[in-house]
């Protein structure tokens, strides 16, 4: 990690001040704590990687320093007794948990509107969502309280936040990553990615957590991710422009933006091509069968018999119904219920089968594209910018179509960055690169070239 | 009308690993509650499951056993369903992709003589923990020690034709489990429970009739009892008031209770366990494993009739377990003769084994000592019973405990001579009676020098010797 490091009263401070204005991006955050852990940092003998640097982590990420919610009534007050293994790795590396950060209850949602312990304020302006789930990671990253956070993807949860907030957020490659210790969502998308407020910043926490891990069996068989980020130009690197990423309908200043940064990848020597992934439009139905019915059974285990709320009833359906009832918040709620419902006999084929095709086809086109000569794809990292706080709660198909550029690398399990490109209107725009599986090295080789070569504050 | 009968079972047999099915908690029975737990087995948030690949080789050489066909590839399902000792909210099994499909096992029925029942399927899944309501006044309370312990779950065909060879089938199998090493066949630690449904249809249908269910028994004559029950009840039905409905039962009280009815019927929404990769094993692997099997049951029965020439009821019962025909074949290894090992571990062998808890404590070779002393006349067959008791007792040799006990026969003619003389001396009028043709008297001298050498003379000596004294005599 390059550039001086804040001390742990300077951070603390920047976290309350940041939090006074009303921000809500943490759950947990305690000073005694963190300056515990950067004691034991300067303690050690040999410098470390990280060295101290102070970290936010997503509260759906097991911890032992501080509680584990989830944002959500149903865990308001567990502590897991073991942390993930991503944890103990920043921990290994010299890294200090530096808060749990607010998010979606469980990581379902596009806003971070739906936390049982309130919405997190966008940090430029009030009035609009940071996106989500992992926005209180997001915002604390974009605020410059923190320089690096880690935090979770199903359906774009880390890069959708990472665009309404200005930061570089990555997901990587489903395996990439142990998920050892991430409370579980939707098990065949989930997967750890970090913010930073550079690329570099958050390739270096990316390297930390990777590789394989014996308690996790979906966690490919492969080192620790080495980027060295060396590449200084894109010359012979192909880069393709899918055009159903590319709508007529289009925020106009997203694709000037966009048009901005195609200018710069060409300037850095890439050639760029339009291609096509015709099966775009069922990525959002398709994953909203498949998340929430993976949801339904990984939440079946709040039924407050062995940990977190119970709402003591006198027979057993009671006592789940009324824990269950009042414990999840309205959109974990309906997920259970899609859930339960697609995996349901007599729906299953024509929801839950038909979705693994439909996820087997949107695989297919990426496998395609890059056996065509691309590299790697460029494209908005969403349809619009920061929306208003609010404004989709009573839709949830508006607020589920904030992932419509996202969702697809997570159903195709490859990795994707996104990195602010510009502004409109005073609030940040993404720009996405995608790249086949376990390309990550090449992936962030570009977006630092392309980080250089655009402004990431200049208005369009 | 003349009913048939239709039986289908599903077998739960615990797998004999050391550790959990998808964690590394010991799978230990009887210790402390909850003392065998960890993040995974307890479902904390977070936690995945890693499966045990030991779990896996034992599944499939069961597989292999009941000659199933195993599949390179198979996958584990989440079976979704609400109970408190279900941590997670479901039970990972394996659902339309099992790890073997197709088996088959030839049993004997007591009705049929010999028949092959065929098996739907035999799949890998965790167990439950135990709900536990009598500890705590008032309230149920859950230990989750059993909770991921490895079970194979083995479904037969519905071939079995009444109660009775639904239990000769459980037998079978369990016989053949214990001979794979694959599980300790524990009864009273419920290694191998069974759930069992039957359906009665007019002799000669071919349509199945209304199948119900009896789950959770872990002893063959509970599941006997309750098919009976069962059979007889659904015969009544249909021969009067009429319809069989689909319906679970419990017997855990041996009476049939009714578990719950078709309404509250479980959609177990099954669907591909996301967190464990498919199963894969190596078809190699497969060749491998099922070259590594021990010899069977029934082909054991076909060998040791065959190299021994031992009758068919005596082989069935020395191969009732690997252990007893082992033993039985290294008594001839160390000199034995075959018809009389067949005796003695049939006879003092296998008594000794039952008041020993099974354990076979008089060596092979011992015993075979024993056997040799016995033809070569050094010891009598009775003597030889003694010695045998001690020796399941201790350590010395047969001969020196024959020694000890003073049961070596005496051979001696001189020795033989005098006890014989002793005898016809005593006796006068019967030596007289015999002398006036009473030959069955005989015996009765043979008895009396046995009992004046206090067992120790040689039969076969003293009827030689006594036969040619008692012709001077006449």
């Amino acid at each position: 990690m390059n550039g001086p490091l804040r001390s742990a009263d300077e951070t603390a401070a920047l976290i309350v001040a940041v939090e006074g204005k009303g921000l809500n991006a943490t759950i947990a955050f305690d000073h005694a704590v963190l300056k515990r852990q950067a004691e034991e940092i300067t303690g050690r003998p040999d410098p470390t990687r990280l060295n101290g640097l102070a970290i936010g982590v997503k509260d759906n990420i097991c911890t032992i320093e501080y509680p584990t919610t989830c944002a959500s009534h149903i865990l308001q007050d567990y502590r897991s007794p073991y942390e993930a293994t991503a944890v103990s790795r920043l921990k290994d590396a010299g890294g200090i948990v530096a808060c749990k950060t607010n998010l979606d209850e469980f990581a379902m949602g596009s806003s971070t509107e739906h936390s049982a312990f309130g919405r997190v304020r966008h940090p430029h302006d009030p009035d609009r969502v940071p996106g989500g789930s992992s926005g209180g990671s997001a915002a604390l990253v974009a605020t410059g309280a923190l320089r690096v956070a880690l935090g979770s993807e199903t359906g774009g949860s880390v890069r959708q936040p990472a665009a309404f907030c200005g930061v570089v957020g990555i997901k990587p490659s489903y395996g990439r990553v142990s998920r050892y210790g991430l409370v579980a969502f939707g098990s065949s998308l989930d997967q750890i990615g970090v913010f930073g407020r550079t690329v570099a910043d958050a390739a270096s926490l990316l390297e930390v957590i990777s590789g394989r891990d014996a308690n996790d069996s979906t966690c490919a068989d492969l080192d620790q991710l080495d980027a060295p980020l060396e590449r200084q130009d894109l010359d012979g690197i192909v880069i393709g422009l899918p055009s159903e990423y590319f709508p007529d309908d289009l925020d106009p200043g997203i694709r000037a933006a966009c048009d901005r940064a195609i200018a710069a990848l060409r300037q850095a020597g890439a050639s760029v091509r339009a291609v096509s992934l015709p099966h775009t439009s069922l990525a959002v139905p398709c994953y909203y069968v498949i998340a929430p019915a993976e949801a339904s059974a990984n939440l079946a285990r709040y039924d407050g018999v062995r940990y977190g709320l119970r709402v003591p009833q006198d027979d057993l359906h009671a006592l789940y119904r009324e824990t269950r009832g009042s414990g999840f918040g309205p959109e974990v709620r309906r997920r259970i219920i899609v859930g339960t419902y697609v995996l349901s006999s007599g729906y299953y084929e024509a929801y839950y089968t038909k979705a693994q095709h439909a996820r087997g086809r949107i695989a297919r086109d990426f496998d395609d594209v890059y056996a065509s000569g691309v590299d790697l794809l460029f494209t908005p990292t969403t349809p619009t910018t920061a929306f208003r706080a609010g404004e989709r709660l009573r839709d949830p198909v508006a607020m589920y179509l904030a992932d419509v550029f996202v969702c697809s690398a997570n159903l195709a399990g490859i990795p994707a960055v996104s990195l602010p490109i510009g502004r409109t209107q005073g609030l940040p725009i993404g720009g996405q690169l995608m790249a086949p599986a376990y390309e990550e090295e090449l992936l962030l080789d570009a977006a630092r070239v392309l980080e250089e070569r655009v402004d990431p504050i200049a208005e369009i | 009308m003349t009913w048939e009968t239709v039986i289908g079972l599903e077998v739960h047999v615990r797998l004999a690993t050391r550790s959990k099915m998808f964690c590394g908690c010991s799978a230990a029975f009887g210790c402390r509650s909850n003392t065998n737990v960890c993040p995974v087995c307890l479902g904390l948030p977070g936690a995945l499951p890693v499966a045990n690949f030991e779990a896996v080789r034992l599944a499939t050489r069961a597989a292999l056993g009941l000659e199933f066909t195993v599949h390179p590839r198979s996958f584990f399902a989440r079976k979704n369903y609400f109970y408190p000792d279900l941590p997670k909210g479901y039970q990972i099994s394996q659902f339309d992709r099992p790890l073997a499909t197709n088996g088959r096992l030839r049993i004997k029925s007591p009705d049929r003589g010999e028949v092959t029942i065929g098996m739907t399927r035999l799949h890998l899944e965790e167990d439950a923990g135990k709900s536990v309501h009598d500890r705590i006044p008032g309230r149920s309370a859950v230990d989750f020690n059993r909770s991921g312990v490895p079970l194979a779950e083995i479904v037969s065909d519905p071939d079995l034709r009444s109660p009775t060879e639904a239990r000769a089938y459980l037998v079978a199998l369990k016989q053949l489990l214990q001979y794979l090493d694959v599980s300790d066949c524990n009864m009273a630690e419920g290694h191998l429970r069974v759930d069992a449904n039957l359906s009665v249809r007019p002799q000669g249908d071919s349509a199945l009739g209304v199948k119900q269910e009896v789950k959770n028994m872990n002893s063959f004559a509970a599941v006997e009892r309750a098919l009976e029950q069962l059979r007889d009840r659904q015969i009544r039905l249909l021969e009067g008031s009429g319809p069989v409905e689909l319906t679970t039962f419990s017997a855990a009280t041996g009476e049939l209770r009714v578990m719950r009815t078709k309404e509250e019927s479980h959609d177990y929404r099954y669907f591909p366990e996301p967190d464990l990769p498919p199963l894969t094993l190596a078809d190699a692997w497969i060749d491998a494993e099922g070259k590594a099997l021990p010899e069977l049951p029934a082909a054991k029965r076909a060998r040791l009739q065959d190299e021994y020439g031992i009758r068919p009821y005596d082989a069935e019962v020395l191969s009732a377990t690997r252990d007893l025909a082992d033993y039985f074949e290294a008594v001839i290894t160390a000199g034995g003769e075959p018809q009389s090992a067949t005796n003695w571990v049939m006879g003092a062998v296998l008594r000794d084994a039952k008041e020993s808890n099974g354990a076979l404590r008089v060596h092979p070779h011992r015993l075979a000592v024993l056997m040799d002393m016995v033809a070569t006349g050094v010891l009598s067959n009775q003597a030889a019973k003694r010695v045998f008791a001690e020796l399941t007792s201790t350590t010395e040799q047969p001969e020196d405990v024959a020694e000890r006990l003073g049961l070596l026969q005496v051979s001696d003619a001189g020795e033989i001579s005098a006890w014989i003389d002793s005898v016809l001396e005593s006796c006068p009028a019967a030596v007289a009676r015999f002398r006036d043709g009473e030959a069955k008297l005989m015996g009765f001298f043979m008895g009396k020098v046995m009992q004046e050498s206090e067992g120790k003379a040689d039969p076969k000596r003293v009827k030689e010797i006594l036969s040619q004294k008692l012709e001077t005599v006449k």
